[in-house]
């Protein structure tokens, strides 16, 4: 029985006239798995995560997580969104342990643990580059930082399902793959089921178990990948001609969904 | 290494900061000084009478004249108009949270209060007159009718507007309304909710003169309708530099209290 299971589901945005945004979807996600998910900007892949999440209820279909229903939003999950949401006001490391004051398992042991608390987010932000950071506020720090300080907080409160929406956007290369082998680890280590949504195909391949390709709005998944290559994987693999393959069939497909549109 | 020692010798050496005057922190005083003395040649050259346009050196001579009821008097309308705007901040707060705590709630108050606010605080000062006589009670309760209202647009907007994708991320993770509002709404809308103490106190101080002046028999606001009715107008003046002088110190203080109380907030839109 898969953790996340989408089943012909149907999003409008803004009523019956609206935009619909996802028409048809379908996917299964099981436990442990890495998916990615890629397709044109604009089809639907944060729409999916917000469906997933809970902070959408599809107008037809059926999102299950954990083998309940969705109907409102699930708390299982740790979320990092396209654009980082830190709150201006709180320094870097109070926003990380932002989740753990809301979090019902969390909030009511954080006040008597913090001590430990505060060491697991500094040594989240050790992972992520950020060591030494955690008593700046979010807005000294450049983008890129944000970002990662963001993933931080999606991890603290040690989601069983993690949703990460174009996470590594505005982030540079090398940064860029840094973080995809602090990602690879952190899915080796754990028990944990990852959802990826990313423009980067080159990214999707590398971490993910299976690449779904969707069509432009309203979106659909037109293809599954499963990505053949054994684990651990090192940043080396991208070198391979297999790799590139697989990655230049994904763009061949998107190119496609595109020009259907 | 001779670089390096060089370096630190050439920034080792001050500027001379001893003799610079800080114009920019001096302004503000010069260009008092300089109104007034535009004011006094100009009321002795054009020979207006102090009965129409007394000279600033008249008009501080009132005050050190009638020094013991101008004080009185001023003590009296800074009381109303600070716990006037006290109560305001009180309900604006209330009220505003209320507002801001549901889009349905907002959508329909929103139009009432603006309505409310359209309304000339004067045409309801004959019915508090009804209602509590004449005094300090009106006095109180115009200043907090014409200050509260910036208090909840500002307070409820802070909470009307966060961003989707911050309550997202906490809805996600299992957040009640109540959990948003306390951890993202609140402390948002406090940069809005001391932004508007600045134009509330300086409205209160409109209400309360303004009902002084019509239904009191003491502040500020009365002493300058008798002075008036007795055309010492140099007395008149003088209660109007006494406002002045309140106003100013009551709007540094708020704008202060604003910079002490959310930092972040200039700090963090400088930065951007
Ligand atoms: N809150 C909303 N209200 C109305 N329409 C929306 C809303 N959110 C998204 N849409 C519409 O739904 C469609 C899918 O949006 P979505 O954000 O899921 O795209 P996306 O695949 O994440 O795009 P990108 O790759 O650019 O982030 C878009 O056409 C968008 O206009
Ligand atoms: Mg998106």
């Amino acid at each position: 029985m898969p953790l996340v299971s989408i089943s012909n589901v149907d999003m409008r945005y803004g009523g019956p006239q609206g935009t619909l945004a996802v028409s048809g979807l379908d996917m299964a996600i099981e436990r442990g798995e890495f998916v990615a998910v890629v397709g044109p900007s604009g089809c639907g892949k944060s729409t999916l995560m917000k469906l997933v999440t809970g902070l959408h209820i599809p107008q037809a279909g059926v999102v299950t997580v954990a083998g309940d229903r969705v109907t409102k939003p699930v708390s299982i999950v740790g979320m990092a969104f396209q654009n980082p949401t830190m709150l201006p006001w709180r320094t870097t490391l109070d926003n990380i342990l932002l989740p753990l004051e809301i979090v019902e398992r969390h909030r009511h042991r954080l006040r008597a643990n913090k001590k430990e608390y505060v060491a697991k987010a500094e040594a989240l932000l050790e992972t992520v580059g950020l060591k030494g950071f955690g008593d700046k506020f979010p807005w000294q720090l450049s983008g890129g930082m944000q970002q990662r300080a963001n993933l931080c907080r999606a991890l603290i409160h040690e989601p069983e399902l993690l949703m990460l929406d174009e996470p590594f956007g505005a982030l540079d290369a090398f940064t860029r793959e840094e973080l995809w082998c602090v990602i690879r680890d952190l899915h080796a280590s754990q028990d944990v089921t990852i959802v990826l949504v990313t423009h980067d195909l080159r990214e999707s391949v590398f971490l993910a178990d299976t690449v779904y390709v969707m069509s432009a709005r309203p979106g659909r998944v037109v293809a599954e990948h499963r990505v053949p290559f054994a684990r651990p994987r090192d940043l080396s693999i991208m070198y391979e001609p297999a790799f590139n393959e697989m990655v230049q069939k994904l763009h061949g497909e998107i190119a496609t969904a595109r020009a259907v549109a | 290494m001779s670089v390096i020692t060089e370096n630190t010798a050439v920034a080792g050496t001050p500027p001379k900061p001893a003799f610079r005057i800080n114009w920019i922190r001096l302004a503000p005083v010069l260009y008092t000084i300089g109104l007034f003395v535009i004011w006094e040649i100009g009321v002795r050259i054009s020979g207006l009478p102090h009965t129409i346009l007394p000279t600033p050196t008249r008009v501080f001579q009132a005050i050190a004249q009638y020094w013991s009821p101008i004080w009185k008097n001023s003590l009296q309308t800074l009381y109303t108009t600070v716990l006037g705007f006290l109560i305001a901040v009180a309900a604006g707060l209330g009220i505003g949270l209320f507002i801001g705590w549901s889009k349905s709630i907002y959508a329909g108050l929103y139009p009432i209060m603006v309505g409310f606010n359209a309304i000339p605080k004067v045409a309801l000062v004959p019915i508090l007159v009804i209602w509590f006589g004449i005094g300090t009670v009106p006095a109180v309760l115009t200043a907090f009718l014409i200050s509260f209202f910036p208090i909840v647009v500002n307070v409820a907007t802070g909470l009307a507007t966060i961003e989707p994708e911050t309550e997202d991320v906490l809805r996600a993770l299992g957040a009640k309304k109540l959990d948003i509002m306390l951890k993202v709404g609140i402390p948002r809308s406090m940069p809005y909710f001391f932004g508007s103490l600045k134009v509330a106190i300086t409205l209160a101080f409109v209400g309360s003169v303004v009902s002084e002046t019509v239904a009191s028999n003491n502040g500020l606001g009365n002493m300058m309708a008798s002075a008036q009715s007795n055309f010492n107008v140099p007395l008149v003046f003088a209660g109007l530099i006494m406002l002045a002088i309140e106003g100013i110190a009551m709007y540094a203080l708020m704008a202060w209290i604003e910079k002490r109380m959310t930092g972040w907030a200039h700090r963090s839109t400088m930065s951007q």
